[in-house]
């Protein structure tokens, strides 16, 4: 992990809708190679927009944003608030979706999706279809599949926002224990102060109408984070703090 | 309803069925035979005659004594049922793929679709017989145009309906337009192409008919609406409800062979083919 030079940087992005919506009004920021970073945001703030003009999917109207690190399509990762996966094909075939798009041999792509399916734990299920699996299992199907590239960036859209608590603190476990394995770099969508502060090193916290970054604080806690943190008094601190500015953010 | 009466209906099967399977299959059947006998009976007790309304069992006779008549047409309008539902599946499919590659072909042609569906098919067919020469083939035609417009449109729905997120994912991974179709849009499609055949299966029948009705054949190529036109004529009724049983037979098969069809290949992972998780 670098750390020095960006892995995204974003100069004065703005995004206005065809219908005059003003998303997103002006965004600065830079995320560091190997970072973790949460946005945080009341629904409306344009953190989603945000996120999906970072993976190409959607162009801004103003400013630019620069990817480093290969701008193949390898090199980017998203994960969605639904699990999305093909319900006609297996979880193996899912995962597998991203190297056959990119044409990726067939045995090769099938050895690594075995492996992306076994990270995360789903290893004995390559042959389940997706009705088969429970909502916390498809959403490891879906990183898995986002993972099967390797790549340097993955993007998160509020993954976990659908599944129970319990689901929910194992899957961030899992994939703090992924990040810390694989070097990526990590954009989460949230609007969980409590899921922010618990992944998160730095939590962006952005304001609604019109869409902007409102607060960005450190949370420069040690990792691998376990239940210990998530019942410590510096965990409450952060979270007290993140808290205070996304309420500042909706009051103003 | 009050509860229902005999052995529980849960899990228990009896030669590879459950117990409201055979409630499904055993219940109907009784309401038919029931039917059937009160029919029987009511042509007896009041003397009917025969030209006026035959009784199931001579009808049954009838069937077994006209069969090989009744087999060779019978035949001949499963070929002109088949050969237009085919045709109807490949090229509503076809034209519903050209549909979703552009808006813009969608909104030029799809109108003209829709006029081909709601113009009645028994107007239409005078013109196609002036038009076209073979019999056969008019026959095909008119039931090629009622079969048609059902795959066309639910297909199409079907190839629009691709999940928006699954859609940006292959955008993401930049995808190429054969790769969106083959690998997205058809399989979502699948359902919705399905539910189209199984209602055009009926409706080809239907236009086979109807069309034959309105053509006519004549000699020995003829279909089953020829028999009933031709018994209709020579007042030989009992034959006529004959032809009528193998039509209502022939729909019946085609309905379901479809619907099995269509369970095949949605069982394993399309809700509609699913039975919901019981634990």
């Amino acid at each position: 992990m670098s750390g020095s030079s960006a892995a995204i940087s974003l100069e004065g992005v703005a995004k206005r809708y065809a219908n005059g919506t003003l998303a997103v009004q002006r965004v600065d920021m830079a995320v560091a190679h190997g970072d973790f970073v949460s946005l945080l945001g009341p629904s409306g703030c344009g953190k989603s927009t945000l996120l999906r003009m970072i993976a190409g999917l959607i162009q801004p109207s103003g400013g630019a944003i620069t990817v480093s690190g290969g701008a193949g399509p390898e090199a980017l990762g998203f994960v969605f608030q639904e699990p999305t996966l093909m319900p006609w094909a297996t979880a193996l075939k899912n995962v597998r979706l991203p190297l056959d798009l990119l044409g990726v041999g067939r045995s090769e792509a099938e050895a690594r999706a075995a492996e992306a399916l076994a990270s995360v734990g789903l290893k004995g299920f390559e042959a389940s279809y997706p009705r088969a699996l429970s909502g916390g299992m498809k959403m490891r199907v879906s990183i898995a599949r986002g993972l099967v590239t390797r790549p340097r960036l993955l993007l998160m859209d509020e993954p976990f926002a659908a599944l129970d608590e319990i689901t929910r603190f194992r899957l961030n476990n899992d994939l703090l224990t992924l990040w810390e394995a694989q070097k990526f770099t990590v954009v989460f969508v949230t609007h969980s102060v409590f899921e922010s502060v618990y992944l998160s090193r730095r939590v962006v916290v952005m304001g609604a109408r019109p869409g902007r970054v409102v607060a960005d604080l450190d949370v420069a806690e040690p990792y691998p984070r376990g239940e210990d943190y998530r019942t410590s008094a510096i965990y409450a601190s952060h979270t007290r703090d993140v808290s205070h500015a996304l309420h500042e953010s909706m009051a103003a | 309803m009050s509860d229902i009466v005999g052995p529980p209906l849960a899990e228990k099967t009896f030669a590879g069925l459950t117990g409201e399977g055979w409630v499904r299959i055993v219940a109907p059947a009784i309401i038919g035979l029931l039917a059937l006998a009160a029919w029987e009976i009511a042509v007896r007790v009041n003397a009917v005659p025969t030209y006026i309304l035959p009784g199931p069992i001579l009808i049954a006779q009838t069937l077994v004594k006209d069969w090989s008549t009744l087999a060779v047409s019978l035949g001949i309008t499963l070929q002109i049922t088949f050969a237009a539902l085919i045709a109807a599946a490949v090229l509503g499919l076809l034209i519903a793929i050209l549909f979703a590659q552009s808006r813009l072909i969608e909104l030029s042609l799809f109108p003209y679709a829709v006029i081909l569906q709601v113009t009645p098919i028994v107007a239409i067919a005078p013109l196609i017989i002036i038009w076209v020469d073979d019999v056969r083939l008019v026959l095909l035609i008119c039931a090629w145009i009622v079969a048609f417009f059902p795959i066309l449109s639910n297909t199409t729905l079907g190839l629009n309906s691709a999940d928006h997120n699954l859609l940006d994912l292959f955008r993401l991974y930049r995808a190429t337009r054969w790769q969106v179709l083959w690998r997205l849009r058809l399989p979502s499609s699948m359902p919705y192409f399905l539910a189209g055949l199984r209602i055009a299966g009926g409706l080809a029948l239907i236009g086979a008919i109807v069309a034959e009705f309105v053509a006519g054949t004549g000699g020995r190529a003829s279909g089953l609406a020829y028999r009933i036109l031709e018994a209709g004529y020579q007042l030989q009724i009992p034959r006529m409800f004959a032809a009528l049983v193998l039509v209502s037979l022939t729909g019946i098969a085609i309905f379901l062979a479809l619907s099995l069809v269509s369970h095949l290949l949605l069982r394993s992972w399309h809700e509609s083919a699913l039975k919901r998780d019981k634990s």
